[in-house]
């Protein structure tokens, strides 16, 4: 049967993904965010996930104001990086894993969760900079990948319980599909940042480090934070948080805090990483 | 007005809630289009004929045209959309937001060094806190 073994979380800065395709990653600016994913690399050598379930919300590249889903799952054979304006990241070419993603959609939907499927999608820095965090610069990439989409640009995105609810129930439909595989779920964005505005560069680094804390400590602690609160404490883009409340969620009870990494700054966001093993 | 009065309570803050999306749909829709390259040239070759092409208001036209981010979001543009017209031009968002904060890139870029802003004083107008 079907696993998760594990959650990932990390943010999805699109200047990470430009200094990577630079050749930038050792340079005194840069050094310091990407030292903090050298233990995962290794560990992901190690643990070799056959897919990853990867939780991100799309930055005004593949929707647009004329459809915006809350959730959406891509079901393709594979996803092609998305330019989103600057031209398109040199990252391979996405690999999906149809059977299993159709399995989810089919098993979340029947589960009262109303997925919007997606048979063509392209993908940006929110998807390819977690890979390339967590990968390096491979011909092409280790894992297949399940697209989760949450929406998180039109207010509002869905609360923070309802996306952990989504991640118990994607734990469910993994549970029940019926081939060996070893899968991880990632939630990434976040964590404090604000782009927008006379208030742009907001961090607040006690919010963050407690949100990183309670993944362990009091998870459903978690689940009641609303809105207004991300939004003043962790700026207007610091609520893309909720979509690390997928991956809490679908990881059950019992986790153990396996490495962690905070960073400030990467552009104008506060980096946070963290990785999380399913304890049975 | 839309769902909690919190959401007009945060200083320096244009939650992008659907007043705002109905208000910017054509401002946005119009920076979408530069995710396409060739958009993206004739854009920057005729900048007044391409907005033109745009059933959008005169004072977003002039948002765009002046690059008044501040503007653009009061008259319902959503940062990730506006940030097609940064990547066209080339601009960072370091840049972005120090003519949003109204601070040299020098500054802005020191003060995310240091630690970034702090929320003290930045979370509600009305409780000043």
């Amino acid at each position: 049967m079907a696993r998760i073994t594990a959650g990932v979380a990390a943010s999805h800065v699109p200047a990470i993904g430009a200094a990577i395709d630079r050749d930038q990653v050792g340079t005194e600016y840069w050094k310091p965010l990407f030292d903090g994913f050298g233990w995962t690399r290794d560990w992901m050598s190690e643990q070799r996930p056959d897919v990853v379930i990867l939780v991100y919300n799309d930055h005004a590249t593949e929707f647009s104001l004329d459809l915006i889903p809350t959730f959406a799952i891509g079901c393709a054979e594979s996803f092609a990086p998305a330019d989103e304006g600057f031209g398109a990241r040199p990252v391979p070419v996405v690999q999906g894993h149809p059977a299993l993603a159709w399995h989810l959609a089919e098993s979340l939907i029947l589960d009262e969760f109303d997925m919007t499927i997606l048979n063509k999608l392209g993908v940006d820095h929110g998807l390819t900079v977690p890979m390339s965090l967590m990968f390096g610069q491979p011909e092409t990439w280790p894992v297949k990948v399940i697209p989760v989409l949450v929406n998180a640009v039109q207010y509002p995105p869905p609360t923070g319980n309802r996306c952990w609810a989504l991640g118990e129930a994607i734990a469910r439909a993994v549970a029940s599909f019926d081939e060996d595989l070893n899968v991880q779920i990632w939630g990434t964005g976040g964590m404090s940042h604000q782009l927008q505005g006379p208030r742009a560069g907001l961090i607040n680094t006690p919010f963050d480090i407690a949100f990183l804390d309670r993944l362990t400590s009091d998870p459903h602690a978690l689940r009641k934070i609303p809105h207004l609160e991300y939004l003043r404490e962790a700026g207007s883009e610091g609520i893309e948080l909720v979509m690390w409340l997928i991956m809490r969620g679908a990881l059950g009870p019992g986790v153990k805090e396996l490495h962690r990494h905070y960073h400030v700054p990467a552009s104008n966001t506060a980096v946070g990483h963290i990785v999380l093993a399913v304890e049975p | 007005m839309s769902g909690d009065p919190g959401l007009y309570d945060i200083p320096g803050t244009t939650v992008f809630t659907g007043v705002q999306t109905r208000k910017g749909y054509h401002l946005n829709q119009f920076c979408m289009s530069l995710r396409l390259a060739a958009n993206r040239v004739r854009f920057l070759a005729d900048e007044r004929a391409y907005l033109d092409e745009w059933p959008m208001t005169e004072a977003q036209k002039q948002a765009v045209l002046t690059r008044d981010w501040n503007a653009a979001l009061a008259e319902g543009g959503n940062i990730y959309f506006l940030a097609k017209i940064f990547a066209t031009d080339g601009t960072s968002f370091p840049e972005a937001a120090s003519l949003m904060t109204g601070v040299s890139v020098a500054d802005y870029t020191a003060m995310m060094l240091a630690g970034g802003r702090s929320p003290e004083g930045q979370r509600s107008i009305k409780e000043g806190r």
